[in-house]
């Protein structure tokens, strides 16, 4: 946590977990004990000078933080914008996801619990999970929807090495939205030594708030490098948004810089239009998912429906409380952008720089080419956007094999 | 005093506890549902729950997940739910309703409330939702009349078993377990504990569920509790015949079988 950095959001969200009219804990009773344990820990820790030292630590020494700001000339040049990149996917375990897991997992162990359990989609956040657990010697248990085990075959395996379990979910549409039933369903019966290690900033109070705080490092420096590069705050940063954790990541330090628009890009999937999407903002409305008041997809009856995209790790039905709130309040601007615009950037990342992004990431590189022209009219002079690269694209080279057809048959 | 609260007491003068059984509406069919519910009462269930299927049920284990689905998947509405209730208890029997909260946010709060109260329900029990997040609630729910179970845990401290046994009207909720519904070959030594911390802070009828599946298990409850609440144990009962009149004459079976245990409670 970088010391000169701004407190930019105020005083949000209050002591109960509300944004405005969005977050707070809709959950069973059972959790309450819980989640307050976890409020005063988190709380403690937060203002616990060893705790941050380790943390930094870890993030230093073990993560390989602060990730690069690299400046993206070629792939500038191809959309009229000057870009930086954050490189999150040079993190240890290719993701953001790693500084979120390394604080929970810090705070586990401070709470006296033995055992973490975890949702995941992808199965990103359940790597980083198994990573921490095998790193502090906790047991890890993954719940994981058991279309996503078979679409991420390789992570199930990567877990495994770690020495997680993972359990395939069978219930609902066996994807991301039923595996996290599924952890809070092990969390209310196992609480006394068990910490849901929640995977983005979603979820019942403390958790949008926690998480937030655990991946804010990356907006502090991205600030900072980018004020370093170029003696200037961007004109615009730009994220992709699942259920938001690495878009409030980098969000969070510019919030109070009025000069600097913020872009969070939703998952359009197959279009808008088509009703084949995980856009929950731009598609979705309020409502009560996983704890949390926010926009979630669902029904007139408020039956959750089910998200599609290319990238598992947007394909979630609703989105972290704080993301509703930045909307409503018109700071930050949310977008959805299609599997088939997203792969186009994914390319050109590829064949500019030689990069190969995460496709939830593709969905920000995308997101970026859209915005550029606007803003350069708007400037009057090439905009300057910062994108969080929150993820590496290893995990996606089947899917985007399969997309762009460039597998041989036998593979 | 509610019609609920009417059951209670007169259970009580009798020496026994309320015998409260669960059916997600719509399962199998909405109409099946009421024939269901109906078969229990005729049985000896003294109050009826009606579950409104959700898709994402965290607190349910996986009998009433998979009733939720089949209902669901039949295209059972929340609407399809109110007309349960209003069927059911044209019977006589005291009908509540358990509910996750977004479906009763989404067709409004006080419309709810309005509709609930219309179909002769007495109240709600909400898995998801505590004190601290009910305003809307406590407003329409004082508003039209109707009772309101939260739920209290193990878990809970006095401090909260205090603050939500004064949001309650009608009886509290005590799951007696840490964990999801679903019958047990035991049941758990936390109940009676909890019961006697609740019985410090309030005169509310206390009921126990999660877990109990039998009629010796139900007698143990009422034992020390007010209501036995059985859920998955009677969802069982239709899930797991091979034609439709099997489930019903099972169904019937074990709701006697509970109504025998609530009359002799084992202290």
């Amino acid at each position: 946590m970088s010391a000169n950095a701004p407190a930019p959001t105020g005083q949000l969200p209050d002591a109960a977990g509300h944004f405005g009219r969005f977050g707070g804990r809709f959950v069973p009773e059972a959790l309450v004990a819980a989640l307050d344990e976890l409020d005063a820990a988190y709380r403690k820790a937060m203002g616990d000078e060893s705790f941050l030292a380790e943390f930094d630590g870890l993030l230093r020494g073990y993560a390989g933080t602060p990730s690069l700001l690299y400046p993206a000339e070629r792939f500038s040049a191809k959309i009229g914008a000057r870009v930086l990149l954050k490189r999150e996917d040079l993190n240890h375990t290719g993701a953001h996801k790693v500084r979120n897991v390394l604080g929970q997992a810090l705070l586990t162990k401070r709470m006296g619990k033995r055992r973490v359990i975890a949702e995941t989609g992808a199965g990103q956040h359940g790597v980083a999970t198994a990573t921490a657990a095998a790193l502090f010697d906790l047991d890890c248990v993954v719940y994981m929807g058991e279309v996503d085990t078979r679409r991420q075959a390789l992570n199930v395996a990567r877990m495994r090495m770690l020495g997680a379990t993972v359990v395939p979910v069978t219930a609902g549409s066996r994807t991301l939205k039923d595996a996290m039933n599924e952890a809070m369903r092990d969390w209310v019966a196992n609480v006394d030594d068990t910490h849901y290690l929640i995977g983005t900033a979603a979820g019942p109070h403390p958790f949008p708030e926690m998480v937030r705080d655990f991946v804010r490092g990356i907006g502090e420096e991205a600030r900072q490098q980018c004020l370093d590069l170029t003696g200037a705050l961007p004109d615009a940063v730009a994220a992709c948004v699942g259920g938001g954790s690495n878009a409030l990541g980098i969000f969070h330090a510019f919030v109070g810089d009025p000069g600097v628009r913020l872009y969070g890009f939703e998952a359009g999937g197959e279009g808008m239009e088509t009703g084949r999407h995980a856009a929950s903002i731009t598609g979705g409305s309020s409502g009560v998912l996983h704890g949390t008041r926010t926009y979630v997809l669902q029904d007139s009856d408020g039956q959750t429906i089910e998200s599609h995209s290319i990238s598992a790790g947007l394909d979630y039905p609703g989105v972290g409380p704080e993301h509703a709130w930045l909307h409503d309040s018109g700071r930050a601007t949310y977008t959805p952008v299609t599997d088939r615009e997203a792969m186009a950037a994914f390319e050109l990342l590829c064949r500019t720089e030689g990069i190969i992004p995460a496709i939830e990431s593709a969905h920000a590189l995308a997101g970026a080419l859209k915005i550029a022209p606007g803003l350069a009219a708007e400037l009057g002079r090439e905009p300057l956007i910062v994108v969080n690269l929150s993820g590496r694209g290893d995990k996606d080279v089947h899917t985007a094999g399969e997309y762009f057809g460039i597998l041989d048959k036998e593979q | 005093m509610s019609r609920i609260g009417v059951a209670f007491d007169k259970a009580r003068a009798d020496g026994r506890a309320v015998l409260v059984g669960c059916m997600p509406a719509g399962f199998p069919t909405v109409e099946g549902s009421i024939a269901a519910m109906t078969a229990m009462v005729d049985a000896g269930v003294d109050v009826i729950e009606v579950e409104i299927p959700y898709s994402d049920p965290v607190m349910d284990g996986p009998v009433i997940q998979k009733a939720s689905d089949i209902a669901l998947a039949g295209g059972v509405r929340v609407a399809d739910a109110l007309r349960i209730v209003e069927a059911v208890a044209a019977t006589g029997a005291p009908v509540v309703t358990m509910t996750y909260w977004n479906p009763i946010e989404q067709y409004g709060v006080d419309a709810f409330a309005r509709d609930m109260a219309a179909a002769g329900g007495t109240g709600l029990i909400t898995p998801d939702l505590i004190p601290d997040e009910a305003d809307e609630w406590l407003a329409a729910s004082d508003a039209h009349g109707l009772d309101r179970t939260f739920l209290v845990s193990p878990s809970s401290t006095d401090a909260r078993l205090k603050m939500t046994v004064e949001h309650c009207r009608g009886f509290v909720y005590a799951t007696a377990i840490m964990g999801v519904t679903g019958a047990r070959a035991q049941t758990s030594d936390a109940a009676p504990v909890l019961v006697s911390r609740l019985r410090e802070v309030t005169e509310l009828p206390v009921g126990v569920g999660l877990g109990v599946g039998t009629g010796a298990q139900a007698g143990t409850v009422a034992g020390y509790a007010d209501g036995v609440i059985v859920g998955s144990a009677l969802v069982r009962c239709l899930l797991d015949a091979p034609d439709p009149a099997a489930g019903l004459a099972a169904l019937r079976a074990l709701s006697a079988e509970l109504a025998d245990g609530v009359r002799n409670p084992r202290r």
